[in-house]
């Protein structure tokens, strides 16, 4: 069913992952794939793992989350890891049969690829766990606001990023419960060349696009009848604001990179 | 041999999940052909979850159903063929017009169903004459309607695929009083023409209690009863414990009775409350 | 008591410009509406004859073409009343899902606010306030599209009630709700009325709702043909027939019963009033 599809994961909850700023968050974030990127020793991603899942734990986030997360991006997994292990053909060889070669270094790319990119996930669904959609918007909209001077619209492609958060749940609800009706009415989705199934997403895509001008019609009402006139002047329930554990986490992870950075210097692994 | 019949009807939602829950709880169910069923329960009671089972829209968990004597789902080929037995008219059936008039729109189902271009054009007409819609409209874009108009081509979509069993979600939610009788009446109608099943869900008792010959309760996932409307609403203080409203009529001779008035039958429509009244004021 | 809500021969048309000749319709024809403060006024209409229209006049959504609306002592017509007026007049729509801006309850109960540019500790006071005054303190970290129908609606009136109008429209509010977030919404909107002195205006096809205002005004194509209290209102069965509208049950079982010559009080339209009577007719013929 479409509707068990989750978007915008937000998991609530009071740590202090929670708690900091989202500013920040998005922030080292970023440093953090950068991170991830610059380490080319196991120990460096050893370090940068330590650190995310440190902070899993910190978020009190159930552990089975974070497997869910991984759980789609398997076959991109598996697929970048085979791909490396196939195609480096330099370095000792380790194992041959027929065509297939594996090298010392085939593993070691494909491992590191594996570590890199299943770190990346935890890093970014922490974010989006521990971050509701509206102060992710808001923190970007804060983060781009100096782009303002240049005339992008940025208040209004966050209202625009939030609006869509909110109304995604309720269109694929409205998708299901038009897709039932049609099929009520012997619409065939299943069967037949490609041409015929996209013709029948007619039936699907002409109400849900009448539905969904009219629900923009009538929100737009409603949020003028809530006195929106743009972002001029506009106050936030929820300021943001830096406060001491934001510099902190800003250290701790500066610690990290720091020591990934040197362990590579020193490279005294493999 | 019963129309729709369901054996240990169970289907649960989210299987597997934290978050499943049980929409339909061993539901054994008969359903005689004729009958206009009017179905009542709180939000959340599984009477959505049920009908969507008579047409094959969704699958038991586990349990059977039976339509016209064919067992859904034991042959998947045979599904659609069945599904055309059971029309099935969805909460705010205007949302799923889409075609460019309202002819052709209501002329989809029957499309579907591998009709000549005849018999199409004959049940279009048939069905439009049925819900009150005129024949000028025909051409017209389904959107250029009113809320109304939309609502009645809606369900002659589905009523002109002549279903042995027509169901309805709630056809009346959002009208006006004028367009909620109408509906209703054209219903009802429908149902005397073509001698088939009807079955209707409604939060109005008033509705239900004007219009149906069996009334279905549903109650947290199972079937509360299943009876005619004078035996339903002899429990209607049950029905007012499960938090469905009593028509107001019903709550007013309930009380009379319990102010020591002689009245020993259940009363749910102002017609016959009017006639108790006068009987009782004659004896004297 | 000040006329809090004010129109005098309000004409107003939708102007069609997407087809080929503009095309005008007048909806209102030179409707004269008074309402004072602290009242709870239904208003009835069959769809079509202009109730919301009017509403919207009232907020500023809609200016009328001629004639004038006066709303909280300012003229709606000028553009600097605009904002104030919506301040003051909030207005709840029918569809409860397509009045949610934000993803989490508090935050949608903040937009109003945000928009008038209140100080943030202040909007959480008030948030809060507006929360627990709905009963939906305890849902409001949670996301709006999980809510019921009627939690929605409640949820969308504290919205409102966080910027503290004076003034409630409400556009059919419970046609899309079942009969206990009906109840909800009802009983939320009376409570706002009674205790909290708001004015309360209430388009509903209910009539059991209706008959719980204060005052009952009938519009009916773009004219207001009835207005009175509500049993003054529903005592007219015929008429209300007439133009596709309903009584209560217990009025129209009234009404049979005193065609059939029984002596009733035609202005019955509860259900305590109607078995009182009745058991008085009983004692009598006894």
């Amino acid at each position: 069913m479409l509707k068990d599809i989750t978007i915008g994961q937000y998991f609530p909850g009071k740590s202090i992952i929670h708690r900091l700023d989202p500013r920040i968050k998005i922030i080292l974030i970023v440093a953090f794939i950068v991170m991830l990127f610059i380490a080319d020793t196991f120990f460096g991603l050893g370090v940068g793992m330590v650190f995310v899942l440190g902070a899993f734990l910190l978020s009190g986030i159930p552990f089975k989350m974070m497997l869910k997360s991984l759980k789609p991006l398997m076959p991109l997994l598996i697929f970048t890891g085979l791909l490396n292990l196939l195609f480096i053909r330099t370095g000792d060889v380790l194992f041959k049969w027929r065509f297939l070669i594996i090298t010392k270094l085939g593993v070691t790319t494909a491992a590191f690829m594996i570590i890199r990119i299943v770190a990346l996930i935890i890093g970014s669904s922490l974010l989006t766990y521990t971050t509701s959609p509206i102060q992710l918007t808001d923190a970007i909209e804060r983060l781009f606001s100096p782009l303002k001077v240049i005339k992008v619209p940025v208040h209004e492609l966050a209202m625009m990023m939030t609006i869509a958060l909110r109304f995604i749940p309720t269109l694929i609800e409205d998708t299901d419960k038009i897709m039932s009706a049609q099929k009520a009415r012997g619409a065939d989705m299943e069967t037949g060349s490609i041409i015929k199934r996209a013709k029948a997403l007619v039936p699907i895509f002409v109400p849900l696009i009448v539905s969904s001008f009219r629900r923009a019609v009538e929100l737009a009402l409603a949020m003028e009848c809530r006195c929106y006139h743009g972002g001029e002047g506009r106050t936030r329930l929820k300021q943001l604001k830096t406060s001491f554990r934001d510099y902190a986490a800003l250290l701790v992870t500066a610690v990290f990179i720091t020591g990934v950075v040197l362990a590579d210097k020193i490279n005294f692994f493999i | 041999m019963p129309i729709i019949k369901t054996e240990g009807l169970t289907y649960v939602y989210g299987e597997g999940t934290p978050f499943c829950k049980t929409a339909v709880d061993n539901v054994d169910l008969e359903i005689e052909e004729g009958e206009l069923v009017g179905i009542i329960g709180h939000t959340g009671s599984g009477k959505s979850t049920l009908i969507q089972h008579f047409n094959g829209l969704l699958k038991p968990t586990s349990g059977k159903v039976f339509i016209d004597g064919e067992q859904l789902w034991k042959d998947k080929s045979h599904l659609r063929d069945i599904r055309f037995k059971v029309g099935l008219v969805f909460q705010y059936p205007e949302y799923q017009l889409f075609e460019e008039s309202v002819y052709k729109d209501i002329a989809f189902g029957p499309k579907n169903m591998g009709l000549s271009d005849s018999e199409i054009d004959k049940r279009v007409r048939e069905s439009m004459r049925m819900v009150g819609l005129s024949e000028d409209i025909m051409e017209k874009s389904p959107f250029e309607l009113s809320g109304g108009q939309k609502r009645r081509a809606a369900i002659a979509g589905v009523m002109a695929m002549d279903p042995k069993v027509l169901i309805l979600d709630e056809p009346a939610s959002g009208l006006d009083p004028k367009g909620r009788d109408a509906i209703l009446a054209q219903i009802r109608e429908y149902h005397q023409q073509k001698k088939n099943t009807v079955m209707m869900v409604s939060h109005s008792m008033e509705d239900i209690a004007k219009h149906t010959t069996k009334i279905l309760v549903m109650n947290k996932a199972k079937v509360f009863c299943y009876d005619t409307p004078v035996n339903v609403f002899h429990r209607s203080k049950e029905l007012e414990q499960m938090g469905l409203a009593v028509p107001q009529i019903t709550r007013v001779f309930n009380r009379l009775k319990a102010a020591g008035v002689p009245i020993d039958d259940d009363v749910y429509t102002v017609e016959f409350g009017k006639k108790l009244i006068m009987r009782l004021l004659e004896n004297r | 008591m000040e006329n809090f809500l004010s129109a005098k021969d309000l004409r107003f048309s939708y102007i069609n410009e997407s087809a080929e000749e503009p095309t005008e319709t007048e909806v209102l024809h030179g409707v004269s509406l008074d309402i004072k403060k602290g009242e709870f006024v239904a208003l009835l209409g069959h769809n079509g004859s202009g109730k919301s229209t009017l509403a919207k006049c009232f907020n500023a959504i809609n200016t009328a073409q001629s004639g004038s609306v006066f709303s909280c002592g300012l003229d709606a017509s000028k553009e600097e009343n605009v904002l104030p007026i919506r301040q003051r007049v909030g207005m709840v729509f029918q569809n409860p899902d397509n009045q949610i801006v934000a993803t989490i309850v508090e935050e949608d109960v903040a937009f109003a606010l945000e928009n008038m540019g209140v100080e943030p500790k202040e909007i959480r006071r008030r948030v809060d306030d507006a929360l627990k005054t709905v009963d939906m303190y305890d849902y409001r970290e949670h996301a709006p599209h999980k809510l019921s129908g009627g939690q929605k609606q409640r949820v969308a009136i504290a919205g409102l009630i966080a910027m503290r109008p004076e003034c409630i429209l409400l556009d059919e509010p419970t046609a899309m709700l079942d009969p206990k977030g009906r109840a909800e919404v009802m009983k939320t909107i009376k409570m706002l009325n009674k205790e909290m002195g708001v004015t309360i205006v209430l388009i509903t096809h209910y009539m059991e709702e209706a008959a719980q205002a204060d005052r009952v005004v009938v519009a009916d194509s773009g004219n207001i043909i009835m207005d009175g209290t509500p049993k003054q209102i529903f005592s007219q069965v015929e008429r209300l027939r007439s133009i596709g509208l309903d009584v209560p049950q217990v009025t129209e079982l009234v009404y049979l019963l005193r065609k059939e010559g029984v002596d009733l009080d035609a202005e019955t339209i509860t259900e305590d009033e109607c078995v009182e009577q009745l058991l008085n007719i009983f004692k009598k013929s006894n």
